[in-house]
């Protein structure tokens, strides 16, 4: 097991409002962890700040060793809380756009997945369904060869189903040498597929535990606990 | 897989529990092939690293055995899982004497009753 993510006194203020307070997180591969926090709790904050999009106000974060950048991002796949594909585009396009850009990109998994879902390589980003859409993101993201994989709500915009779905994706490209960060607030739909949960509150991190750790502890599931610890 | 797990309780020991009974009611026979980690952690929705370490203490406890390249199979012996069955009836039979019980019956009501089931 191999450390991916380490972070030290990781501050990130916007303004006069702290986003992130000093917080020290350490993530290790082979797994699947839950980033779990209300509205507002610096859960995006946490993932921009992963994948270079932000920079911190003070302390400091390495992904698999290296400071977020060009460098790091060659092993972080990214999937953001909004797409940021272009709607005329087919299937066909953004699969040699993703395979221009990231060396890992494995197109085979990429179209084996497509079709399992009907989608064929001439359709137009456009005419798919919100959900369909989710889900070619998702698929994108997931056929990348990389150590982490930073997942913002995927689940969020899908019916139950298709939850089933992307769960099955996210366990059936499980990789030992890989770390799968899933930030959500759907959490009783997701527990289960867990090793480990983070749980995030304005800005500091509260409890770092597997699940069955929690669930022999307090005798509840990961859900209940949250809402317990949440309580408003 | 039709396995509804409780969710307040950890899930490693659950699916150890549920694989010794299909041990047990013969619904994997010995020597039969175990679906890989992968494949189990799909079909009954939780993490590949759960399945691992149920495997592990399955496999500790003599209910199946590892062929190295080939993967996991069924133990030639199933009296383990036999008796983790007999645990479970125990504790099954408990449960519903303590529900009767809190609806208001009698232990003896409840035997009555179940005799005539």
């Amino acid at each position: 097991m191999s450390e991916l993510l380490r972070c030290e006194k990781l501050t990130k203020c916007y303004g006069t409002k702290t986003a992130l307070d000093e917080i020290d997180l350490c993530l290790e591969s082979g797994k699947i962890i839950g980033l779990l926090g209300p509205n507002g709790s610096g859960k995006t904050t946490l993932i921009k700040l992963i994948n270079g999009l932000l920079t911190p106000t003070s302390g400091s974060i390495t992904v698999c060793s290296e400071k977020p950048g060009p460098k790091s991002r060659v092993n972080v796949a990214y999937l953001p809380d909004n797409s940021y594909l272009n709607n005329w585009m087919t299937v066909k396009k953004i699969v040699d756009y993703f395979k221009d850009f990231y060396e890992d990109f494995r197109e085979d998994l990429a179209y084996e997945m497509f079709e399992r879902l009907g989608i064929t390589p001439e359709t137009r980003l456009k005419s798919l369904s919100k959900g369909n859409k989710e889900k070619v993101c998702l698929i994108l993201v997931m056929s990348r060869n990389a150590k982490l994989y930073v997942l913002d709500e995927p689940i969020a915009g899908v019916d139950p189903a298709a939850r089933d779905y992307v769960i099955s994706t996210i366990i059936n490209n499980y990789n030992p040498d890989a770390t799968v960060l899933i930030s959500t607030h759907l959490i009783s739909d997701i527990e289960q597929v867990l090793d480990e949960v983070v749980f995030i509150n304005n800005g500091h991190i509260v409890l770092q535990k597997t699940v069955d750790q929690i669930r022999e502890e307090n005798g509840k599931s990961v859900d209940d606990l949250f809402r317990e610890v949440f309580r408003w | 897989m039709n396995w509804k797990p409780d969710k307040n309780k950890p899930i490693c020991p659950q699916l150890c529990e549920h694989m010794s009974v299909l041990i047990a009611s013969g619904e994997y026979n010995p020597h039969d092939k175990l679906p890989s980690v992968r494949d189990m952690a799909i079909s009954a929705g939780v993490n590949p690293n759960t399945v691992q370490r149920a495997y592990e203490t399955l496999e500790q406890q003599g209910l199946i055995y590892t062929m190295r390249g080939s993967g996991r199979f069924v133990a030639e012996d199933v009296s383990v899982s036999k008796q983790s069955v007999k645990t479970l009836r125990f504790e099954k039979t408990e449960e519903y004497f303590s529900q009767m019980e809190a609806l208001g019956f009698s232990k003896d009501d409840t035997k009555n009753y179940v005799k005539e089931w």
